[in-house]
């Protein structure tokens, strides 16, 4: 049961860690050979001066505390990233800012949006799953067939939200209770269940639902331009934002992420926690297959094909570490939205959107290369004054 | 506690622990299962529908397989050390469409030089990717993800609308596909060479092993002394090249190239190599069983078709195979890490 999961686990000290003072302070130290020299002489001065006194040298914080912390954080510099480009679009592109660009923003934007809050719970404990877009599509293709057999609507929204459930349970057992890699189970479980959207629907295409439901699902509230269906996203992501970050169980995530052993031994039930995950994203998949299918008012196969990706570049992008152990719900909100505004921007540009996948590919390198860039040459300009520094 | 137990039962039952027997150690290659569900496969499939296995239908399966054969198999060297280049589609589609431009823009090149370009392109492309990950310390999958989007981005730029046809190539590019060679398609004798030349470097040179120590315990082969970036950045340059290598016979091997070339296959072939017996995690498994699984896949679709079988469920069996595959290599692990743990025991 251990076994792969050691194999795991021995990935997240591997990555960088930028922002995480105290670990690449350790790393430098054992980087640069004149540092290290100097730690050693240095280190009885400290003893013999600081026994009195060893839980004050304790309590003194390292990096940022308070305001600061909340300010100067990753998931601030991508809302600062965020507001920045939407006031220079609002300035730069005509009818940029207007409630119509709301509208259709958001209303392109949700199923990525609803898929990124349990995908980032996913990615923070330490695991991906690649079968959220085939879970929204078998949920649309089933919506499609179950519709055109003449069933009541409701009941038809009902059983796709337990298909969806049912696939991320299958996932869940795989993953948690198996102890299968879920990149592995779940590249297996993106053709399993994009093939059974295929056995469900075939070649054909559902386009006659009810068109009060369809008229709901674009439809606005006021003059404001937010689409109604709003109401409910931002309801989800008060849920998983609290789920996350105010109770127990979403901060075990974090510890999960960190080290699956020392989870384990301060009590985390961890099979369960990941079992609940895949839950999660299975349900809110089929959500998001539900919307994507009233939206455009069309139940197909292939609805959603591709958006995994999609989901976890805009994830990441959020500030979400691939390895686990960190990320926020704020900073993936920020993430999706800056990738979404970006897009409908440079769209209303007239920038072909086949081409924009360069801004969203760039924005996720980026994302991801400055801090570590930015840290590396900090070291080394740290290393450089230590080597010269005249030793004591 | 209970480890007396466990150690001393088993002691009996395996008398030869000094040395394994060959038939022992065949039946535990991790290639096994793969090859014999290949050869369960075809014979099925051959006994219901005889023309499946004329020479016909084995042209069509080697063709078939050959393109995701040679991307699986570069795959491989990636995901033997613990990384994964999720770019592998774009890069072929970005080379694959740059094939089709030469020929317009150059029709009397040497069908060599344009060979030679494509892969110099691909492992360009793979070297960025490399670069990226070993300069900046990023893992792989955030990167190759970025990368798989940028490529596809630059050719659709690149390409528009344009598409190139068949009828704009040289023949003998294009004969390249049709060909056979003792009842090989000439396509599939590149691919068969170029499995066999990795699979020799891989089993037998210093970089090669390296590359495994790399994936099993990359902090162990720094203290060992490898170039664990170098390594690491040769891998993704070897699978940019192969990539590219692909991106050519694609252009020889389908009637038409353009934008979305390509696209959609990186899932494949991480799939093919999974199959294969290659572990996720890295540090093991073969470029041959990599390539078995790419033909495995391959040839199940056509084995769908030969049976009448639904062509719908063809995905959905796909999908089974790769969770099957992933339980078998579980499976697997498990009892050899149980066998491991025995045999500490016992040395103790």
């Amino acid at each position: 049961m251990s076994d792969p999961s050691g194999a795991q686990t021995i990935l997240p000290p591997e990555g960088p860690r930028p922002e995480n003072g105290s670990p690449a302070k350790g790393r430098h130290m054992a980087a640069t050979p004149g540092s290290t020299q100097q730690g050693v002489e240095k280190r009885p001065k400290q003893a013999r001066a600081g026994k009195a006194d060893t839980s004050k040298v304790l309590a003194v914080p390292k990096g940022r505390t308070g305001a600061a912390r909340i300010l100067l954080g990753r998931d601030a510099v991508m809302i600062y990233v965020l507001l920045v480009v939407v006031i220079y679009a609002s300035i730069v592109i005509p009818r940029f800012a207007s409630p119509v660009t709301v509208g259709f923003l958001l209303l392109d934007v949700i199923p990525t949006l609803l898929i990124a809050l349990p995908m980032t719970l996913v990615i923070i404990s330490g695991e991906i799953d690649l079968s959220v877009a085939s879970i929204a599509g078998l949920t649309s293709a089933l919506m499609g067939v179950l519709w055109q057999g003449g069933m009541n609507i409701g009941l038809v929204l009902v059983i796709c939200v337990l298909a969806g459930l049912a696939a991320g349970a299958f996932n869940g057992v795989l993953i948690a209770y198996l102890g299968l890699p879920s990149l592995a189970v779940t590249i297996g479980t993106l053709a399993l269940f994009r093939g059974l959207a295929l056995v469900v629907i075939g070649d054909n295409a559902v386009a006659n639902f009810p068109p009060g439901l369809t008229a709901f699902f674009t439809s606005k509230i006021g003059g404001t331009g937010i689409p109604t269906v709003m109401v409910g996203v931002v309801v989800l992501i008060i849920a998983f934002a609290v789920v996350l970050h105010f109770t127990p169980f979403g901060r075990g995530l974090f510890a999960l992420g960190y080290s699956k052993e020392a989870a384990t031994f301060v009590g985390i039930d961890v099979a369960r926690s990941k079992f609940l995950l895949y839950l999660a994203t299975g349900t809110v998949s089929a959500l998001a297959g539900i919307y994507w299918t009233l939206r455009y008012s069309s139940a197909r196969s292939d609805n959603a094909s591709g958006l995994e990706l999609a989901v976890i570049a805009a994830v990441l992008l959020g500030g979400v570490s691939i390895f686990g152990g960190k990320g926020s719900i704020p900073g993936v909100l920020a993430g999706v939205l800056l990738i979404g505004t970006i897009n409908y921007a440079l769209k209303l540009d007239r920038v072909s959107e086949v081409v924009l996948i360069i801004v969203t590919g760039s924005l996720l390198i980026i994302s991801v290369v400055a801090p570590n860039i930015a840290s590396a040459i900090k070291q080394a300009r740290h290393s450089r004054r230590v080597r010269t520094a005249p030793l004591p | 506690m209970s480890l007396d137990s466990k150690s001393a039962a088993p002691a009996h039952t395996t008398p030869g622990h000094g040395r394994p027997s060959a038939l022992g150690s065949f039946l535990k290659l991790r290639e096994l299962p793969v090859v014999l569900a290949l050869v369960v496969l075809v014979a099925v499939t051959a006994a219901i529908n005889p023309l499946f296995l004329s020479a016909q239908g084995i042209k069509d399966l080697l063709l078939n397989a050959t393109i995701l054969m040679i991307l699986a198999v570069g795959q491989t060297l990636v995901i033997i050390t613990r990384n994964v280049d999720l770019s592998v589609g774009s890069i072929l589609g970005l080379v694959a469409f740059g094939t089709g431009s030469i020929f317009v823009a150059a029709p009397n090149l040497p069908i060599v030089a344009v060979f030679v370009l494509g892969m110099l392109f691909g492992a360009a492309l793979g070297a960025l990717n490399g670069l990226l990950i070993t300069i900046a310390k990023v893992p792989a999958l955030v990167i190759t993800l970025g990368t798989l989007y940028i490529f596809r981005g630059i050719s659709n730029a690149w390409a528009g609308g344009t598409q190139y046809f068949a009828g704009d190539r040289p023949d003998a590019f294009g004969n390249l596909s049709v060909d056979t060679f003792l009842g090989f398609p000439v396509i599939t004798l590149i691919a068969v060479v170029v499995v066999a030349i990795v699979a020799v470097y891989m089993l037998g040179t210093r970089p090669g092993r390296d590359l495994y120590a790399i994936g099993s315990e990359p902090d162990a082969a720094r203290l060992f002394g490898i170039p664990v970036q170098r390594r690491v950045l040769l891998a993704f340059v070897v699978n940019g090249l192969l990539a590219g290598l692909a991106g050519v016979l694609y252009a020889s091997r389908f009637n038409s190239v353009g934008a979305t070339t390509g696209s959609g296959l990186e899932l494949d072939v991480v799939a093919a190599a999974v199959v294969g017996g290659v572990a996720i995690f890295g540090g093991s498994g073969t470029v041959f069983g990599a390539a078995i699984g790419a033909l495995l896949l391959t040839t199940i679709t056509s084995a769908l078709t030969a049976l009448r079988v639904d062509k719908f469920w063809q995905q959905a069996i796909v999908g089974i195979l790769i969770l099957a595959a992933v339980v078998i290599d579980r499976i697997a692990s498990v009892r050899s890490a149980r066998k491991l743990r025995i045999a500490e025991a016992r040395n103790v």
